[in-house]
């Protein structure tokens, strides 16, 4: 096996050298009734060309963006990735290496985690970021156990316009807890309704998305009044930060923390994983915040350098009492976002995000226009719902057989909302595919 | 965010943050064109935008390029890092992974047009239950912690269901910081178990403390001193018994694939790490991959959606109201988990070789570096040692000094001061990727490195002198944090 140096005699040498005479004999010290009897039924080694033409053939099994119109995003958004970065990414120093424990040979890693975290506040209008987390929606998780552990009060309000993944998640991480989860429904709007929690005064946290899970621009601004009232502390999630770009951001309009999911960000869709856990606060709370940070310092001959830091929150010092149980981040997404980001620039960033509203507002308007309606008025990003025609269902098959994916079927989520999809667009979304497949449908 | 003018040779041993490069009117990205008609939006809703420094393509590939070469990775050379199994990285694993038809399946896309996703999780799934001899099996977590996490969700889940109140859990004082921290988040108390003075676990020490209070023990087979737990049938008895479970932290199963029958020994749960034993990439630290598999009786804890076959056909269902939810966006880090796969594709039943030549690897150092390494347990180890530098401390010098050093010598240091049991700790795991040759002269340049802080141990405590930076003063980033520029 290519990957295994040894030779014959290295290993007889090696067994001499620490007296044994076969490599079985090194397992002694494991009991009998502890070993396999039989050898691992697992499929006899593939070389090179047979592993690639039969995963070639797995991944022929799904629809590409090349070869389908998909109107799908939720959570998951297929965005253009500048060759670089996968190509820096893709760099072994950077692949290859591990968590920066021993910063004398990690400085690449910890400058590079040093410049995300700047570009993460910059982007959330927020003091401080740490090092990434696992993906947007424990990044949720784990703030609400930050406000509970900051507030020392035990019930959190949840907008219902909060991705449901997100939602779902949230409720497996509280549920051994003894904190209490309140839903805040939703306006006509498409945005949540506020006016259920103000005067609240027993809220850990009131958590909400912007945009939120129909794409509509939540009022944090006025949420953020209600929560400093409540003495509550302001959550604001997000699956979209492009948006950003555009709109105002959470930290201008008063959250305290800020968590999302930076897939848009120069990471492909995968199928939904590896994303990239954002999480940015105020600098008054940097003591209870989960995950690794870097900071800046000096060597012993004073050069600029690069560690990791505020250490004793973390696991590995404070074990059962620490902020969190994360060991690690999602670092080479976070290397990835960072080089997007700096690729993009700050113009580039506004106007990209401006073509991503502007072709999510024409193919709003063409379907309008058809007569189809557009239930929810608030302003959008990216993504807004239809209401289709009854018996929809059936043109969203046949729509699947001609290679387009007509939005995701949102009764799913909330069950009154028969025959609503929820259709997202961005820049990788042509006007003529738009066209085509507006032509297609009734 | 400038810092003033600095010498050349500073600027040739250091990169200038990336900001510092960034002019207005410069740009690394080709804007699609845009084919609609601008559509006026809110006013009162704009906002700034981020102040992303506006840079070239040149400036952005230069900068990171020069960063990747302040970086050592696996590809660099030897990276003994105890615990972290960092064994070499299967170029062909990568080029699997960034198949257009697998990083571009959106992952709602209805379950008839992602067939190929879905195989391969199935087909992972099926090869990780064959390897750990378990039942069943979720690739949702998204690292070990994240495993460690769910293992325990499950193991609350499980009692609560059974209507047994528990709130303590055995951890034993080897375990990885993760373990207490990961059992607190279920509201867990920890219970420390102290191991034996042959560095492994009494099963009577479990047995005296296990009662109906406690859930369950979490324990690290080999341990975190590169130990076989022998007592594991008995201890596992002794928690079963008192109608506890057994979670296995599976940090170090590089150790033993295809060699113990993890099913066999009576773990009741136990998460992997597709990052250390089945070769993916660390990535600077993630995204990793925290498999946990379970026995029959807790399959139906696991969490939602699972995989199902439906009339021949591949599908995700929610359908199981014992699950103890979601604990990811969506399935996990699915581009680790083709890696992952490749990888067992690639080794076959190799796979116990590999287990086979990390342990001789081991082994190979412990007996070649005793002489000059305090070694507190001289018994066969699995797939890591661990040394100490208590010969070292009469000159005044610690683990810390040598492991500085090493880098001097071209290597990445061990894991040091853990596990905790051990005073000064230095951690080693070589792996099985790591040649006869390249193990001698790591062995070489330890003793080399012993030798000198006999004679000469200026040389370690000015350490490391030959790279780029000295050492980083970490307390002073800690009293005054700067986390951003």
């Amino acid at each position: 096996m290519r990957y295994l140096p040894h030779t014959e005699n290295d290993i007889s040498v090696m067994l001499d050298a620490v007296k044994k005479e076969t490599l079985e004999d090194l397992f002694t010290v494991i009991p009998e009734n502890c070993k396999r009897k039989d050898l691992l039924a697992l499929p006899g080694a593939l070389t090179e060309w047979e592993l690639d033409s039969l995963m070639k053939t797995r991944a022929g099994a799904n629809a590409s963006p090349t070869e389908y119109t998909v109107f799908l995003g939720a959570g998951s958004y297929n965005h253009f990735i500048p060759e670089t970065v996968s190509y820096l990414i893709g760099r072994s120093e950077f692949a290859t290496s591990y968590t920066p424990y021993q910063p004398e040979v990690s400085q690449g890693t910890l400058q590079a985690i040093y410049e995300y975290q700047t570009f993460a506040a910059m982007l959330t209008g927020m003091d401080l970021s740490n090092a990434s987390l696992y993906d947007g929606a424990t990044a949720l998780a784990e703030a609400c156990l930050m406000a509970l552990r900051i507030s020392k009060k035990n019930t959190i309000a949840i907008s219902t316009l909060i991705h449901p993944h997100y939602r779902h998640v949230v409720n497996t991480y509280l549920e051994p807890t003894d904190c209490e989860v309140i839903e805040i429904p939703m306006l006509e709007s498409g945005c949540t309704d506020f006016s259920v929690i103000s005067g609240e005064r027993e809220l850990a946290a009131v958590v909400v998305q912007s945009p939120n899970f129909f794409g509509c621009i939540e009022n944090i601004e006025e949420l953020s009044e209600i929560c400093r009232k409540g003495d509550s502390l302001l959550i604001s999630s997000f699956t979209e930060p492009l948006a950003y770009g555009l709109f105002k951001t959470p930290g201008e309009q008063g959250a305290d923390i800020v968590c999302g999911e930076g897939q848009s960000l120069g990471i492909p869709v995968s199928f939904g994983g590896p994303g990239l856990g954002i999480f940015t606060t105020r600098s008054k709370y940097v003591r209870s915040m989960p995950g690794r940070l870097v900071g800046k310092t000096k060597d012993k001959n004073g050069r600029r350098g690069f560690v990791l830091t505020l250490a004793t929150r973390e696991q590995h010092i404070r074990r059962g009492r620490a902020t969190s149980n994360i060991c690690t981040n999602s670092s080479l997404c976070a290397l990835a976002a960072t080089i997007y980001m700096s690729s993009l620039g700050k113009t580039g960033f506004r106007n990209l995000a401006k073509i991503n509203y502007d072709k999510s507002e024409y193919l709003k308007k063409k379907l309008t226009d058809k007569g189809y309606d557009i239930p929810f008025a608030a302003p959008a990003f990216n993504e807004f719902v239809v209401k289709c025609p009854d018996g929809f269902r059936h043109t969203y098959d046949e729509l699947l057989k001609k290679h387009i994916v007509a939005g995701l079927p949102l009764a799913k989520y909330y069950p009154e909302l028969t025959e609503h999809y929820l259709f997202c667009v961005t820049e990788t979304s042509s006007k003529e595919s738009m066209d085509a497949f507006l032509k297609e449908i009734p | 965010m400038n810092e003033g003018k600095k010498s050349i040779a500073e600027s040739i041993s250091r990169e200038p943050l990336l900001w510092d490069r960034g002019r207005v009117g410069r740009s690394g990205f080709s804007l699609p064109k845009r084919d609609v008609e601008d559509t006026p939006i809110n006013e009162a809703l704009l906002g700034q935008g981020p102040d992303f420094p506006d840079v070239s393509e040149v400036d952005v590939v230069r900068h990171f390029t020069k960063l990747s070469q302040l970086n050592f990775g696996v590809d660099t050379g030897m990276y003994p890092l105890g615990s972290c199994t960092m064994k070499y990285n299967p170029k062909i694993n990568e080029k699997q992974a960034k198949l257009e038809g697998f990083t571009g399946a959106h992952p709602l896309l209805p379950c008839e047009l992602s067939q190929g996703a879905l195989e391969v999780m199935a087909e992972l799934e099926e090869f990780l239950l064959e390897i750990t001899g378990m039942d069943a099996v979720t690739l949702q977590p998204a690292a070990g912690a994240h495993g460690e996490l769910t293992g325990m969700l499950i193991m609350h889940a499980y009692h609560k269901f059974h209507g047994s109140h528990r709130t303590k859990i055995i951890i034993p004082d080897t375990a990885h910081g993760t373990n207490p921290a990961s059992a607190a988040l279920c509201g867990f108390k920890t219970v420390p178990v102290t191991s034996g003075p042959d560095g492994i676990l009494g099963a009577d020490t479990v047995a005296e403390i296990m009662d109906e209070e406690t859930a369950g023990i979490m324990i690290t087979n080999p341990n975190t001193l590169g130990l076989f737990e022998e007592h594991i049938l008995k201890i596992a008895e002794a928690v079963h018994e008192k109608g506890g479970l057994v979670y296995g932290d599976g940090a170090n199963m590089n150790a033993i694939m295809g060699i113990a029958d993890v099913g066999a020994l009576g773990i009741d749960i136990l998460h992997l790490n597709l990052h250390k034993t089945f070769s993916t990439p660390h990535g600077g630290g993630g995204p990793g991959s925290g498999p946990v598999c379970v026995m029959k009786n807790l399959a139906s804890f696991l969490p939602v959606p699972r995989i199902i076959t439906h009339n021949g056909e591949f599908a995700l269902s929610e359908d199981f109201p014992l699950s103890i939810g979601r604990i990811h966006g969506f399935y996990g880090n699915f581009s680790v988990m083709v890696k992952a796969l490749s990888y067992i594709l690639s080794m076959g039943s190799d796979l116990k070789k590999a287990s086979q030549l990390a342990v001789l690897n081991a082994n190979y150092i412990k007996e070649k570096l005793k002489d000059v390494l305090h070694l507190p347990f001289d018994r066969p180890c699995m797939h890591e040692c661990v040394f100490t530098d208590r010969l070292q401390q009469k000159n005044k010098i610690s683990t810390l000094d040598m492991a500085k050093r090493l880098i001097d010598y071209g290597y990445h240091p061990p894991t040091i001061y853990f596990p905790l049991v051990v005073s000064g700790a230095i951690m080693i795991e070589p792996t099985e990727t790591e040649s006869k040759e390249e193990i001698d002269n790591f062995v070489e340049a330890f003793k080399a490195i012993a030798e000198e802080a006999a004679h000469s141990p200026d040389l370690l405590r000015q350490a490391p002198t030959a790279g780029r930076i000295s050492r980083l003063d970490e307390t002073e980033a800690a009293r005054h944090p700067c986390l951003t520029g």
